[in-house]
């Protein structure tokens, strides 16, 4: 079994005359927390999206846990996100019409678990978040820091092997992106879950275990990252 | 120094104090991971002493250094609150190691993008150990940290900048260098 349970390897994306990746390569350890970050445009999003199996690469090949992702056809990719994957992103894109802990249920839902069973696995996680109160709450009434815990209950109530995140507190005042951080990495600590964090905050990098940057397309990895 | 005002705004709680208590106190609340040697803490009451801002009790019957309790004086009171009531000059960091850094190694035809990839990588190290002491410790702790980690951000987002601005940076070097080239 390696190391990583995630790996770009050399992995170029284009959007039309826009190079958005041009040679990444980046390797994520079990259990890691890794933050990707960088300049605005640098593509950090795009990379991402790639190793979470959204886009597919132009070039280069993306693995998780032995398996190669770009080169699945869609049906699986989509499974496998769906199984395997949790998303968290700037704006929890909840749906605003339905409670908090329907929200947290729906991807048990999707995946067609029995509606009782779905509900009792999702109401702990409001719980463990601090939501409990919130639970019957339409999402569209949920303050911006509420409404990103209800988003991160809803990525890990499936119990995702990797969690992904790009810029989870970016629309957040500095304390409440702090409430999230904390609740997202002791989560992610007593899951074992792998996170992948696109932030351009460094003070929301220092969360992660390492970091890479992305420059013009390439990922860089730091000394320190070389050390640990 | 901020230790010698320190001491006098311990002893400033009102107690004569055994300079023992006082390094104690220090390093409980202050030390931030540094403790206060003895012989400095000792060094310092003696010159407060000398100084009239504080002054020995009795020596009490036993042995060690440590047999006389200290008490502040009203000179050494007054010191403190001025000193409490003074703002801190907000000096601009940069003409510091950081800048002077950048600019010599580009000077020396050095790794100056390197050098500041190095940095950030430092300066992620220490801002990761005070995220971890956040969220581990006690909300004096958070406080602490939180100083330390909005002055470490302060310094990484000049990195990035100085980071993306290198190449203009490099230019400006490069022509004070020939204009002084020229002139010797
Ligand atoms: N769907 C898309 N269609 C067209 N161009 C895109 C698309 N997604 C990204 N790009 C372009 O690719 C480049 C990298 O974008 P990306 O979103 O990955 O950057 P980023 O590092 O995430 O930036 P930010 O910090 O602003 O979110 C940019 O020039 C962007 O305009
Ligand atoms: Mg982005």
């Amino acid at each position: 079994m390696s190391e990583f349970i995630l790996e770009a390897r050399d992995v170029h994306r284009a959007f039309g005359q826009t190079q958005a990746l041009r040679g990444a390569s980046v390797a994520v350890r079990r259990g890691e927390i890794l933050s990707i970050m960088g300049p605005s445009g640098s593509g950090k999003s795009t990379l991402l999206h790639c190793l979470a199996g959204i886009y597919t690469p132009n070039q280069g090949e993306v693995w998780f846990d032995g398996t190669r992702v770009d080169t699945l056809g869609e049906t699986k990719r989509t499974e496998l996100r769906r199984d395997a994957f949790g998303f968290v992103f700037q704006f929890g894109q909840l749906v605003p019409e339905l409670t908090a802990l329907d929200n947290v249920a729906l991807p048990l839902l999707l995946a067609k678990q029995p509606r009782r069973q779905a509900y009792a696995q999702a109401a702990p996680w409001l719980e463990r978040l601090g939501l409990e109160e919130h639970g019957d709450h339409r999402s569209g009434e949920l303050s911006g820091g509420q409404a990103q815990r209800v988003a991160l209950a809803r990525a890990l109530v499936h119990k995702p092997r990797v969690l992904f995140a790009d810029e989870p507190t970016g629309a957040l005042d500095t304390l409440t992106g702090e409430t999230v951080m904390n609740l997202l990495v002791t989560a992610a600590r007593e899951e074992g879950t792998t996170v992948v964090l696109v932030t351009h905050d460094v003070r929301v990098a220092a969360y992660a275990d390492r970091e890479v940057v992305v420059r013009d397309g390439r990922a860089v990895t730091t000394p320190s990252s070389a050390v640990a | 120094m901020t230790v010698p005002l320190t001491l006098l705004g311990l002893l400033a709680r009102g107690q004569p104090t055994h300079g023992y208590d006082l390094k104690r106190d220090y390093d409980s609340h202050f030390a931030n991971g540094k403790p206060l040697p003895y012989g400095q803490v000792y060094s310092t009451l003696g010159r407060l002493a000398r100084d009239g801002k504080v002054v020995g009790g009795e020596a009490e019957p036993g042995d060690g250094p440590d047999r006389k309790r200290y008490a502040i004086t009203d000179l050494g009171r007054s010191e403190v609150m001025g000193w409490l009531s003074q703002t801190v000059e907000p000096e601009p960091h940069l003409q510091t190691v950081l800048f002077s850094k950048v600019v010599l190694a580009l000077m020396l035809g050095e790794d100056a993008a390197g050098y500041l990839d190095a940095q950030r990588a430092a300066h992620l190290r220490r801002m990761r150990e005070l995220t971890e002491i956040k969220r581990t410790g006690q909300t004096v702790d958070a406080l602490l940290a939180d100083y330390g980690l909005f002055h470490l951000e302060a310094d990484l987002r000049w990195i990035e900048l100085t980071s993306a601005r290198l190449t203009a940076l490099a230019q400006v070097v490069s022509d004070d260098q020939k204009q002084l080239g020229e002139r010797q």
